[in-house]
């Protein structure tokens, strides 16, 4: 958590806007638990971890899209649904990411 | 007004527990609110009644440091996450399965204290790595100390040293007692204790022999025996739950 503060304070401090994103609830098995997070800034930059890299490409475009929004969203991870296929979850389970814009 | 982020930031930077409550759900979703282990709130949910169902849910998972997704109502489910210092596992004598135990319980996350009452055994020398050493009764450095996620290892085999840790620790709401010695030491300890007025529901908190059974033989190995029943006893206690009052 110390790390990602200081990027993100950094970040701030340089007047860009930063989304958070939290695993909120896994099934089965994963690589990170519940509590876990990335942080994305507007010009891109990137801290922590949701996943065992799986899917960080999906939570930063959703990232992105919270600053660019405002809007907070509930992201859904699992082998069942379409974009686990498309990102893949290695791990077999399935993993719920909130991301929100820092308000 | 500072922002939950603020709030957040400050909380871990200083070592002050702190939960989130945020909305998962609904027209609610994203709504935040923060919460102290005293029950004091900032912000709100954005309804009187979700706020208050909520409270009463976040605060036994702060006091126990959880972080967890609940369904609060059919339609409404909350986040809590809390923000809280790394939990302390107290050692009880400054003796070589302490060393070990130490250096190992700093790698899973644990603050580190070590407390002897002699000071052959409590040098800084042998303990530089850990968080604290303190040189005193064990009853008198524990007292006041621990909470609900404490864990306590007994490890002085010497029961005026022992004992009274053991005292402190049972009228505490630590979540882990352990106490080294044989099943013929322990059982000496547990009659003395008894003897002292302890119902056997108390005792039965003292895991002793302390540790796993891996056969364990070196005092490094015990050590691990040791930190191993002590994290299988926290995880335990997160699924299960938490201390719910009479």
């Amino acid at each position: 958590m110390h790390d990602i503060l200081d990027a993100i304070d950094r970040w701030l401090a340089r007047g860009e806007q930063v989304a958070i994103a939290t695993v909120v609830r896994t099934m089965g098995s994963s690589p990170r638990q519940v509590g876990a997070k990335m942080a994305v800034s507007s010009s891109g930059a990137m801290i922590g971890s949701v996943s065992g890299g799986c899917i960080e490409g999906a939570v930063f475009e959703a990232c992105q899209e919270a600053i660019a929004t405002g809007q907070t969203r509930l992201l859904h991870f699992g082998v069942a649904d379409e974009t686990a296929w498309e990102v893949g979850l290695a791990c077999g389970g399935t993993i719920d990411v909130l991301v929100e814009p820092l308000r | 007004m500072s922002t939950i982020y603020e709030l957040v930031r400050e909380a871990v930077r200083s070592g002050q527990p702190l939960a989130t409550i945020t909305v998962l759900s609904g027209e609610l979703i994203g709504a935040k609110m923060a919460l102290r282990p005293d029950g004091q709130t900032v912000g709100d949910l954005g309804d009187t009644e979700l706020t208050a169902q909520a409270v009463q849910v976040a605060l036994p998972l702060l006091t126990a440091g959880e972080t967890q997704t609940v369904s609060l109502t059919p339609e409404v489910t909350i986040f809590v996450e809390s923000f809280v210092p790394p939990p302390t596992l107290y050692m009880v004598g400054g003796v070589h399965i302490s060393i070990a135990l130490a250096a190992l319980a700093k790698i899973v996350g644990f603050r580190t204290v070590v407390i002897d009452a002699r000071d052959a055994f409590a040098t800084a020398e042998r303990f530089a790595h850990v968080d604290e050493l303190i040189l005193a009764w064990p009853d008198e450095a524990l007292a006041g100390r621990l909470d609900a996620r404490s864990s306590v290892a007994v490890l002085t085999h010497d029961p005026k040293l022992d004992d009274p840790a053991l005292r402190v620790a049972l009228r505490s709401p630590a979540r882990y007692i352990g106490a080294l010695g044989s099943p013929k030491t322990h059982a000496r300890r547990l009659e003395r204790l008894a003897a002292e007025g302890f119902t056997p529901e108390e005792l039965a908190r003292i895991h002793g022999p302390i540790g796993l059974p891996i056969g364990a033989k070196t005092p490094e190995e015990i050590a691990l025996s040791i930190l191993a029943e002590v994290v299988q006893i926290s995880r335990r206690g997160a699924s299960t739950g938490v201390q719910k009052g009479a």
